[in-house]
């Protein structure tokens, strides 16, 4: 009999409702009302729109983008500004859209100057019947020149005040969106809290030169031959993003502040990872930017799938569920060890695994002397340090094994703590007393190597 | 009936002939790029014959340098453009591409290693000058792939060259030898007059090196020699009805099928008699100038054919028909070819003996017998102090490719008695630093 749970996706985000934690991030994909209901037919479940504000005027040449290999923009890069359009144009397609679409949250972002300004425009879009307001204190590009966006996002005293005035002026949820250009991102996310914000969403982009072109000399987007900084965003900035949502949710002042998770989402995992890490709703632009709005219908699928295997009804069963789990180095195990174990099955023998050891870790990995190409992990020798498991292109042929019975434990603080940590230049203590490396010569002797181009034949 | 229509212009003629290994485009190249792995060690290096670095000229590729990459396969191979699209690729960096062990498609390297040449071919970007001229000459006899390569490498150590050619182009099996959809011949004139702009060596054109005469006015003018003369003519059978019209050597089919195009007869019914890539060569030319139907006959088991099987299968798809444990004992005919009689033969133990009273008849029109090529023994054996093997190969120092007259380098088919381009290429290399080493020495 199935006695499958049912699934409820709806989020309530800061009094914020919507069908699913899946929102646009403010950026393009939310420039017009147009947009936004084609992507709430398509199954998102909110949208932040394009920041309003007094309308700017664009460059023509806007995005660029890191590209690895084929696989085109694992990074982006954006230079465009907030809107381009009369506030009227948008408040009534904020209107339209809530008409068809009720249950759906719309949020606007708002980018203005004045207190007088940011209560002026609050009211406009209560009036137009938005969900709530997303404060963007995080473009760090061509807003910042003129005091707004990550100039504010930057200054925690500057930013706490305009929160002030915000929540003194709004009768809707506030969200406060952070700049990651920022040492602490707790500094900026203390005082959004302290300000009084709703909630808090995060990472804005990254200041970033996404690359220079190699004949005009111009940074990329390049702009009649000039180029400016822009901001970065797309799968490349995931890790940033994930680790500065750590450090709010694990701020014993912030973590109970609702956080709505940006940065490189493009598929469920992603969303699940954020979410593991205390967001409750996640939003994305680069990947709708890519592949177009119908990309939820994976998140979707995947985060379901995600959640009947592991019997959770809703997102907030397991939100926050990896946070126990993030340790300051000191307390890991330091006794726990690893080690790399080849399926020689499944190899190929394209012998990365043994450059990448011996030229880039810890010389762990011997060449097969049997004519074979099936490398050998030298236990002794390996340290666990996964880089092999890394760059094996076959699926589960490195596995990085377990040895000892776990039982072991202890931490770099308990050996701090009992004053038994390294602490003499040569002292006996050290990590690697006794591992074994080369003599620095053996370099240069004759093994199989890498072949250079043309050899005679006598040379092999 | 046939799968293809006789062709009747040029259009239709590279339509049946289309290119097996086709130019990749920008887009093409760049994704299949990607799919490198950059194996240390690389086995796709280990099985090219000349060695080229092939991880580094894809990641030049990749990264869109590719001037760079055509560089690295010019820096290992004279004749790589041609070697990217008639090497047995499948069987050589292909065939040991590590992807292979996962059944996942090998990376296309040949085809990658084209698009880089051809780049560099088409826009005409140079890549060598000749070293600086010193006053020793260097003879080579043949303008074949050991020729040219020799030429070239000889040339960026500064020594003139000129080379000898019996034909009135150059390239030997590359332009002559190999069935049309391997390679085309613009594209192997191309890269020929790409390498002679830039290095400078003179080719005479036909003007074969036959006699003691001329072989004495080049050891009186040169200060070396290298052979790169090939095979000659399909070797005999001595079979009665091997003179009758209609009966083909393949290696002249071929020849005349890279020269005429549509303009090469061929009959309604033929035979092929052979089980090398030749006999391949010539059974699917055979069915592509539209034959009704082409027979390949070979006398042996069809695994023991010496043929690449994918060699094989491409003559099958063009619509081959296979005949095996088949060996050809009579061609009949008044004048003009009418059948070959064929006695049936049982493989047993690696040895092949014919079934007594079984013999049998197929009619055909045309014979291509695809039996192996002679030595160039006539000319060989006028040189002083040249020794030959029991296969009337050169015998040569393989360091050096030096033969046992040391004026004498040889490479190619000449030494190997029958290879690919691939292995010319790295002879002529190969010999044109033994060239060097020794004059430097005398």
């Amino acid at each position: 009999m199935n006695t499958k749970k049912k699934i409820d996706l709806s989020v309530n985000f800061a009094g914020i409702k919507a069908p699913n934690p899946f929102w646009l991030a403010s950026a393009p994909p939310t420039n017009t009302g147009y947009q936004i209901m084609k992507a709430f037919e398509a199954g998102w479940g909110g949208a932040v729109w394009k920041t309003l504000g007094v309308p700017t005027i664009n460059v023509s040449s806007r995005y660029g983008s890191t590209n690895y290999r084929d696989t085109r923009m694992v990074g982006f890069s954006n230079i465009e500004l907030i809107t381009d359009r009369p506030l009227e144009d948008n408040l009534r397609e904020m209107t339209e859209v809530k008409k068809h679409f009720p249950n759906h949250a719309v949020i606007a972002s708002l980018m203005v100057d004045t207190r007088k300004e940011w209560e002026d425009i609050i009211k406009q879009v209560e009036d137009a019947g938005a969900d709530g307001i997303e404060l963007n204190f995080g473009c760090p590009h061509g807003m910042c020149e003129r005091g707004m966006g990550s100039a504010v996002g930057q200054e925690p005293e500057v930013l706490k005040t305009i929160v002030e005035w915000v929540m003194d002026a709004s009768n809707i949820p506030v969200i406060t969106k952070l700049s990651p250009n920022i040492s602490h991102i707790t500094d900026p996310g203390l005082a959004a809290v302290q300000g009084k914000t709703d909630a808090i969403s995060l990472i804005n982009t990254i200041k970033s030169i996404v690359g220079i072109d190699l004949d005009s000399y111009a940074p990329y987007p390049v702009v009649d031959g000039k180029g400016t900084n822009g901001g970065y965003c797309g799968p490349a900035v995931k890790p940033i993003a994930l680790n500065m949502l750590k450090d709010l949710m694990m701020h014993p002042e912030i973590k109970n502040t609702p956080i709505s998770g940006i940065g490189g989402i493009e598929n469920w995992r992603d969303v699940v990872e954020f979410i593991l890490l205390g967001a409750t709703s996640v939003q994305v632009c680069t990947a709708v930017m890519h592949y177009g709005f119908g990309i939820v219908r994976e998140l979707e699928s995947g985060l379901v799938n995600f959640m009947e295997d592991k019997g959770y009804t809703t997102i907030y069963d397991f939100a926050g569920k990896a946070l126990p789990n993030v340790k300051e180095w000191k307390h890991l195990n330091l006794k726990s060890q690893v080690k790399a174990k080849i399926n020689e099955d499944k190899c190929i023998g394209c012998e990365l695994c043994y450059i990448a050891c011996d030229d880039g870790a810890h010389q762990a990995i011997a060449l097969s002397t049997d004519g074979g190409r099936i490398p050998t992990i030298i236990d002794d020798n390996c340290v666990g340090c996964n880089l092999c498991s890394l760059v094996c292109p076959v699926e589960e042929c490195i596995t990085m094994e377990s040895f000892g019975d776990g039982k072991e434990h202890e931490t770099w603080n308990e050996l701090t703590e009992s004053d038994r940590i390294p602490n003499t230049w040569n002292d006996e203590r050290a990590g690697g007393k006794g591992h074994w490396v080369p003599e620095p010569t053996d370099a240069l002797k004759t093994k199989r190597k890498d072949k250079s181009g043309w050899k005679k034949r006598s040379d092999g | 009936m046939s799968e293809y229509k006789r062709p009747k212009n040029e259009r239709e003629f590279k339509e049946n002939f289309k290119q097996k290994k086709s130019l990749m485009n920008d887009t093409q190249a760049y994704i299949e790029s990607s799919r490198c792995l950059f194996c240390y060690d690389a086995p796709c290096v280990n099985a090219c014959p000349t060695g080229i670095d092939i991880p580094l000229f894809i990641k030049q590729i990749q990264t869109g340098n590719t001037k760079g990459a055509a560089k690295t396969i010019y820096d290992s191979n004279w004749m790589g453009n041609a070697c990217g699209t008639v090497c047995p690729t499948e069987v050589l960096c292909e065939g040991s591409c590590v992807y292979n062990h996962q059944n996942i498609e090998p990376l296309q390297i040949g085809r990658l290693q084209n698009y880089a040449t051809m780049s560099v071919i088409k826009s005409g970007k140079k890549l060598y000058s000749p070293g600086e001229e010193n006053d020793k000459k260097v003879a080579i006899i043949g303008a074949g792939p050991a020729g040219i390569a020799c030429a070239c490498e000889l040339r960026t150590f500064g020594y003139s060259v000129d080379i000898y050619e019996a034909k009135a182009k150059p390239s030997g099996l590359t332009v002559h030898g190999v069935a049309p959809y391997k390679i085309s011949n613009e594209e192997v004139m191309a890269e020929m007059d790409y390498l002679q702009n830039q290095l400078g060596y003179n080719i005479i054109y036909n003007q074969a090196i036959t006699s003691k005469e001329q072989i004495a006015d080049l050891e009186a003018n040169y200060s070396a020699i290298f052979i790169g003369v090939g095979l000659g003519a399909t070797a005999q059978l001595t079979m009665t009805g091997e003179n009758l019209s209609g009966v083909h050597g393949a290696v002249e089919f071929i020849e005349e099928l890279r020269m005429a195009h549509s303009d090469i007869k061929i009959a309604k019914k033929v035979i092929v008699i052979g089980g090398g890539n030749t006999a391949m060569d010539a059974a699917s030319g055979s069915a592509r100038l539209g034959a009704d139907e082409v027979i390949l006959a070979y006398r042996g088991k069809k695994e023991d054919m010496g043929a690449y099987g994918f060699e094989y299968d491409f003559a099958i798809s063009a619509g081959v028909h296979g005949l095996f444990n088949a060996s050809p004992i009579e061609i009949l005919g008044n004048n003009k070819v009418e059948g070959v009689r064929f006695i049936k033969t049982e493989s047993s133990n690696g040895k092949l003996s014919m079934i007594t009273g079984s013999e049998f008849t197929i009619e055909c029109d045309m014979v291509i017998k695809a039996t192996g090529q002679a030595k160039q023994g006539s000319l060989l054996g006028q040189i002083d102090g040249l020794e030959l093997d029991k296969l009337t190969r050169i015998r040569v120092n393989p360091d050096t490719n030096q033969t046992t007259n040391p004026t004498y380098f040889a490479g190619g088919d000449a030494i190997n008695g029958g290879a690919e381009v691939v292995n010319g290429a790295y002879d002529g290399k190969l010999a044109a630093n033994g060239i060097h080493e020794w004059l430097t020495q005398h």
